[in-house]
């Protein structure tokens, strides 16, 4: 099924996870419009059966692949991740879904590839959003190849065993847990293997402030705030700040992904 | 000789017995219910706000006090534009409304200082120095300090007329860096901050000649 039985994996923090409600009701999807309430509101106009996911670039079998082929070839399991967005708020999510390495590996990653880049659906009538030309729609992000292979990220398609809500980018979206919550693209329909690192929506609109690589690094300030604490959504009026860990706590299994490279100037 | 009310002297007509004190106990309402509801909060002895607020309750409160604060002022620097245009006489609203954007302003930086930020003051430091838009708040702030301690008659007397409306021009700097301040705060160029800054924009072109004077 789309949430998939829930194996326990080492992958998995033992934090207690975010309400329902929480991960649901306060979401980025700038598609659906900019308020932290918007996405819940908007994104139920959105249809994501049928759906596909179009593979092309340097692979060995481009093409379009429904949601429903991918699903029947992938292995879900659950993964309850740290989420940190680039604003200094985090929470932890339960979610389910796949290796993304098993989706490219399906499509069979050519030699010559060194990025992946992800596209969000393009849908007007149905995001209101996209008719504000605030972002060059579509959304789109970019991982080196290494990062996309990492078995810590995933596509996800569920939330506490549940299909993933539109809201948060059903039917299926990247998550990559070290970087900052935007790196981790919603609605997917758009996968391209590219020789070259590729355009990202963030670092386009402002390279300053949203690096191509956007790790969580608490020694690297955003332009306009800190990043060294974080608030973590569902303590209430009076939670406490906690300080953000280098690469939200993952630094074990990736630091070495970035060994010898400035963080400050890749940030 | 009478002669029919024009629609200004109406509303100057309805206005007259108003309470200024009215203005300050309704302007303060929202305020003193965000306040009484974070110290009950703080004590533990009540939850006023439930889920009203989201599931980031302390930036929902400190978005919606900077909003206050930013309405508050541009109501404030709307009566010299009315009485101007309009022939409407609120003037004796302006110090209430000043003074409830003032009282609104401290909350909103409150609120950052002991809810958002909790007095880290490594980062409060780093976040006044290094980042603009908080920069440039701040700034803001500081510059109503002096207008807030001088609204009263006996200040007014004490400077003399001519001083005392010199410093008050001062406001206009305040209320336009409060503008930029709230554009600045989002990722994007948002409808609603711009709504507010062109607000501004056309108070300050209305008002512009005087200003220079």
């Amino acid at each position: 099924g789309i949430a998939g039985p829930s194996l326990a994996s080492q992958y998995s923090t033992n934090e207690d996870p975010n309400a329902w409600e929480e991960i649901t009701q306060y979401n980025n999807f700038y598609e659906f419009g900019t308020d932290k309430s918007d996405p819940a509101e908007y994104a139920g106009a959105l249809t994501t059966d049928p759906w596909e996911v179009e593979i092309d670039g340097l692979v060995e079998k481009p093409g379009k692949y429904s949601f429903k082929d991918i699903m029947a070839a992938m292995t879900v399991e659950e993964r309850i991740y740290r989420f940190r967005c680039v604003e200094a708020w985090s929470m932890v999510i339960p979610w389910n879904g796949f290796e993304l390495a098993d989706l490219l590996n399906m499509a069979g990653v050519q030699d010559g590839a060194k990025y992946v880049s992800f596209e969000t659906l393009l849908r007007p009538e149905e995001m209101w959003g996209q008719k504000r030309r605030f972002i060059p729609w579509p959304y789109r992000e970019g991982l080196r190849l290494d990062e996309a292979m990492h078995p810590l990220t995933i596509m996800a398609t569920g939330i506490y065993g549940k299909p993933i809500p539109n809201q948060n980018g059903a039917p299926l979206r990247l998550v990559v847990p070290w970087k900052y919550g935007f790196k981790s693209i919603k609605s997917v329909v758009k996968i391209t293997l590219t020789e070259n690192e590729p355009e990202t929506s963030w670092n386009t609109i402002n390279a300053s402030e949203y690096g191509f690589y956007s790790n969580v690094n608490p020694q690297v300030d955003h332009p306009r705030w800190s990043q060294a604490s974080e608030r973590r959504v569902g303590g209430g009026l009076l939670a406490k700040r906690i300080p953000t860990p280098m690469f939200n706590g993952y630094e074990d299994q990736v630091a070495g992904l970035y060994a010898g490279m400035d963080l400050a100037k890749n940030f | 000789m009478s002669h029919a009310l024009t629609p200004a002297e109406r509303i100057n007509m309805v206005l007259r017995p108003v309470p200024t004190s009215l203005v300050y106990i309704v302007g303060a309402l929202p305020g003193l219910y965000i306040v009484a509801g974070v110290l009950l909060a703080l004590t533990g002895t009540y939850d006023v706000f439930g889920t009203s607020l989201g599931p980031d309750p302390a930036r929902t409160i400190e978005h919606w006090l900077g909003e206050l604060a930013l309405q508050f002022f541009i109501a404030t620097m709307t009566i010299s534009v009315l009485r101007d245009y309009f022939r409407l006489k609120l003037i004796k609203f302006r110090r209430p409304l000043g003074l409830l954007t003032f009282f609104y302003v401290v909350l909103h930086l409150g609120v950052w200082l002991g809810l958002d930020i909790q007095l880290r003051w490594g980062e409060v430091w780093s976040d006044i120095l290094k980042r603009p838009y908080i920069t440039i708040g701040m700034l803001g702030f500081l510059m109503m300090i002096p207008l807030a301690l001088t609204s009263s008659n006996f200040m007014i007397r004490r400077l003399g007329p001519i001083s005392w409306q010199r410093l008050h021009k001062l406001a206009y700097l305040a209320i336009l860096l409060g503008g930029i301040h709230y554009v600045m705060v989002q990722k994007v160029w948002e409808a609603e901050s711009l709504i507010y800054l062109a607000a501004i924009l056309v108070l300050l072109a209305l008002r512009g000649r005087r200003l220079l004077r």
